[in-house]
């Protein structure tokens, strides 16, 4: 199955606040959206709608394929160590070999420190070796390079690249640049009612 | 997948988990059971005949104490957005939570009874009408605090409000089984089941739509 991530038409409201309306795009296999914004714009609501947790005011999103979404808030265990935490991530996806994941993102040493003593970068590693294991086509990721180091950022890009040329889809919503392979942006500025 | 979710909600709730609280509720139990016969003296009929309904008090009491760690932790995380990603549905957690919850606070409670009745100088029937009605009871105030901790997980001072809101859902349950007690009537332990069983069976669905709206909101 071709993954494939569409938004008709959406329109966002918190509170009192109208964020965006008659946003619409589509994305197919392999494909990278960069949605650029200051902060409060509305990036993170308009993720969470694409990953089906928030309803939108209006409009609507097809996919095709899982999703699998990191954002700031890590969803671990804080008082277990780290490899007991993404365990249970694993069980829950059915994932066999985490290990690579790990690897990738240098986690290996870090796997006996319990998730409360882990710096931001180290949490926001983790957070992206669950989304490794998950093993889904379609990832939205919320700011995904604060925290990490330059190193950890060029490998992080890495994935990203790999991921879709092996057919993923990769929504970022950042307001820092980021190296995505076909540079498709959505100012959601443009958008803002 | 329920048997991942029920090992880790245990790993979180049992004596010694990893949320904290531990034993304390049972502690609070026996202190009340220790308690009643300093305060109403030592006549040994009174406490005979009243002591049954105090480890009922005692016991829901104790039952509101776990509540905080119960859903607000977990909510805040975002573990249940990152479930809810990968197909399992608020339901499906809550009820393992449910589950969780009961078998980290009931046993205890039910053990703690017996020393809780001899400090009160139950007889051997009371005594035995008292653990049953804990057994067909304590699933229903498990329930009970369960949906009424998703619904105050996400206010500031929730679960001061949670202890409120769960007494007087928790009334149906307290007058059968404690209602046991004034005569030997195994109707009134089984209407308590029945109402425990009711409420187990709402309580993940009231739970689930709580969190959702929070997400929501």
């Amino acid at each position: 199955m071709q993954a494939r991530l569409a938004a008709t038409d959406l329109a966002c409201r918190r509170g009192d606040r109208l964020l965006f309306r008659g946003l619409s795009f589509e994305c197919d296999a392999g494909e990278a959206l960069h949605i650029a914004g200051a902060n409060g714009i509305g990036k993170s609501s308009l993720l969470r709608i694409l990953a089906g947790l928030l309803r939108p005011l209006a409009g609507s999103v097809l996919h095709e394929g899982g999703i699998g979404l990191v954002d700031e808030r890590l969803a671990m265990d804080e008082n277990l160590p780290l490899g007991r935490a993404l365990a249970f991530w694993e069980h829950i996806d059915g994932c066999r070999d985490p290990g690579r994941a790990f690897e990738v993102l240098d986690l290996a040493s870090l796997m006996e420190v319990p998730v409360r003593y882990l710096s931001t970068g180290q949490r926001k590693r983790a957070a992206l070796a669950r989304l490794l294991n998950r093993n889904c086509p379609i990832w939205l990721l919320d700011e995904p390079l604060n925290g990490l180091d330059t190193q950890a950022q060029k490998a992080f890009e890495a994935l990203v690249l790999g991921h879709c040329d092996g057919g993923g889809i990769a929504v970022v919503a950042s307001h820092q640049g980021f190296a995505l392979p076909s540079p498709r942006t959505i100012e959601l500025a443009e958008y803002a009612a | 997948m329920i048997g991942t979710l029920l090992r880790r909600d245990l790993g979180l709730l049992l004596p010694g988990g990893r949320a904290g609280g531990g034993v304390l509720p049972l502690l609070f139990f026996l202190a009340v059971a220790m308690l009643y016969p300093f305060a109403v003296g030592p006549d040994a009929q009174l406490l005979a005949r009243t002591g049954g309904g105090v480890i009922w008090v005692a016991a829901l009491l104790a039952a509101i104490l776990p509540l905080e760690r119960l859903v607000t932790a977990d909510l805040e995380a975002g573990v249940f957005d990152q479930l809810h990603l990968r197909g399992v549905s608020e339901e499906l957690a809550m009820a393992s939570r449910l589950i969780a919850h009961w078998l980290a606070f009931a046993p205890l409670l039910l053990l703690a009874t017996l020393p809780a009745a001899a400090l009160l100088g139950l007889d051997e029937a009371t005594t035995r009408t008292v653990l049953l009605g804990l057994l067909a009871g304590t699933p229903g105030l498990a329930a009970v605090g369960l949906a009424v901790a998703a619904l105050t997980a996400s206010l500031r001072g929730g679960a001061a409000l949670a202890g409120l809101m769960v007494i007087p859902l928790a009334v149906p349950i307290l007058i059968f089984g404690a209602g046991a007690l004034a005569r030997p009537d195994p109707g009134a332990l089984m209407l308590t089941g029945a109402i425990s069983l009711g409420l187990c069976a709402l309580a993940p669905f009231a739970a689930a739509l709580a969190i959702r709206s929070v997400r929501e909101g």
